[in-house]
């Protein structure tokens, strides 16, 4: 094979598909014949037998809303309060320096560590659960923000200096469209990462959700159940990461063209 | 009255001394080239007439103003492309704060760019893109252009080109230009006057009025008259460039 030469269209899809045909493929082999007992791995029938149980009877399509919409108000939070912040941070030095450091601590502090607190100071309520993912998202989206806005071309803020552009306009007119599309594709990676938060979130102290569901489901060894609950968040990522990405590219043409 | 004066300018940086006390005046309505080897410093004197820089002695004065920042009464073209992307080619020469768009309509037949007023800088070749930078800087009114190696970057034949529309301009609106260039023929077939920068640290070593009748065409470059010219700063940007690679 060429190194670096580019797969046409209908051969991308194809070799795509083609993984999800051996995965499961496969996954059907060791379960149907009965190389991995049940107990641990249900078979893919079992699996979207359960999915399907788990829809009409047991009110999953509820749990899968909840869930949604705690991922994407923690998100919104984050975003609208990170954004600003790392707008701010990259575009003005001092800004930066005062924040820069405590923002890169905290960052590493491990989002489900302070599950137990906020449990201790929201209950487990829904406020808990937005706390959670946007702990886990606001200090990255701040430092990125920061790093995006900050490599601004030097040269375009010259030019704009030599237009006659003030300081305030070249932040309004250079820095943040310049920044734009990378804040956007920024916000498309924290989204996803607010995914893996929710279910944390969910597992501990909660009685809604997908997160929630899996943990009632392993109570009753139900794997079909919790494979079930870890495709519909593998799908539903998917389908917003296809949505983000087809919006960033009505939003930025200029960055592609 | 002269336009720009330079007045002593000194500039180093850290230990590097990159310009030593230039003096140097622009009239009104001079076309002056600034001819040097590769990092000469020529470029940094034309960032501190911009503002872009500071000097480290000595000052540039304006109409008697002395510059102290960045303004939109000397525009600037760049040598890398600065066309700010997310804006079409209008958009881009509208940029500037004295621009309108009678201006902007003017300049995109002026430098030939009717038809692609809509187009993202992405979609438009290297010469094209520097047309649009001549314009979004034209569009300022600004009392002196400043000129930083702009064709530098384009092939030869699209180089001739911009050289020939940017004297066309200068033919037919007179503005104060300062054109900084390595490249001797392009110094010569613009210039009204070549000013030679010597190697490291840059010092101002002789200044050649070129007396060439407009409007110049571009036969003019095999002219006898053109040869000697270029056989004499030839030999002044050779001994420069040697110093600059020590090699006497």
């Amino acid at each position: 094979m060429t190194p670096l030469k580019p797969v046409g269209p209908g051969a991308r899809v194809a070799l795509g598909l083609a993984f999800f045909v051996l995965f499961f493929a496969a996954w059907a082999l060791a379960t149907f014949g009965g190389y991995v007992s049940p107990t641990f791995l249900a078979d893919p029938a079992t699996m979207l037998r359960e999915g399907w149980n788990l829809l009409v009877q047991h009110g999953f399509l509820k749990d899968i809303l909840i869930t949604i919409w705690r991922v994407f108000g923690g998100f919104v939070l984050a975003a609208a309060i990170g954004i600003p912040l790392g707008m701010a941070m990259g575009a003005y030095k001092p800004v930066e320096a005062f924040f820069e450091p405590f923002i890169s601590f905290s960052r590493y502090l491990p989002a489900s560590a302070f599950i137990p607190l906020l449990i201790l100071w929201a209950g487990t309520g829904e406020a808990q659960k937005l706390l959670v993912i946007f702990v886990g998202s606001f200090f990255q989206i701040v430092l990125m923000v920061a790093i995006a806005v900050g490599n601004t071309r030097r040269d375009l803020v010259e030019a704009a200096y030599t237009l006659g552009a003030s300081d305030r306009a070249v932040v309004r007119r250079v820095l943040l469209p310049s920044a734009a599309p990378e804040i956007a594709e920024i916000s498309r990676l924290v989204l996803g990462w607010a995914w893996t938060y929710v279910i944390v979130a969910e597992l501990i102290g909660a009685s809604s959700g997908i997160g929630h569901m899996i943990m009632d489901s392993q109570a009753l060894l139900n794997t079909g159940q919790i494979i079930f609950g870890i495709v519909v968040i593998g799908v539903i990522g998917l389908i917003s990461d296809y949505l983000f990405k087809a919006l960033n590219r009505r939003l930025f043409p200029w960055s592609l063209a | 009255m002269s336009k720009v004066v330079i007045d002593g300018v000194s500039k180093t940086f850290g230990a590097t001394r990159a310009l030593e006390r230039i003096d140097l005046s622009v009239e009104d309505n001079d076309f002056l080239c600034i001819l040097g080897p590769s990092g000469c410093g020529k470029s940094t004197l034309l960032r501190v007439v911009a503002g872009l820089e500071v000097p480290s002695t000595g000052r540039v004065l304006l109409d008697g103003q002395a510059v102290t920042r960045p303004g939109p009464d000397r525009g600037m073209v760049f040598q890398s492309y600065t066309l700010f992307p997310w804006l079409s080619v209008r958009d881009n020469i509208l940029f500037g704060t004295r621009s309108t768009q009678e201006k902007a309509t003017r300049l995109i037949a002026q430098v030939g760019l009717r038809g692609f007023e809509n187009h993202y800088p992405k979609q438009l070749s290297g010469g094209m893109q520097q047309r649009t930078a001549l314009a979004r800087a034209l569009a300022n009114d600004p009392k002196i252009l400043l000129l930083d190696e702009p064709f530098g970057a384009l092939d030869n034949q699209t180089r001739a080109l911009m050289q020939e529309l940017l004297l066309g301009i200068w033919e037919a609106d007179r503005k104060t230009v300062l054109f900084v260039t390595h490249d001797i023929e392009e110094a010569i077939f613009m210039a009204n006057r070549v000013a030679v920068m010597s190697a490291r640290p840059g010092r101002l070593k002789s200044i050649v009025p070129i007396e060439l009748q407009h409007p110049r065409h571009y036969t003019m470059k095999t002219t006898p008259e053109f040869s000697a010219y270029k056989a004499r700063l030839t030999e002044d940007i050779r001994i420069e460039a040697m110093k600059t690679l020590e090699l006497v």
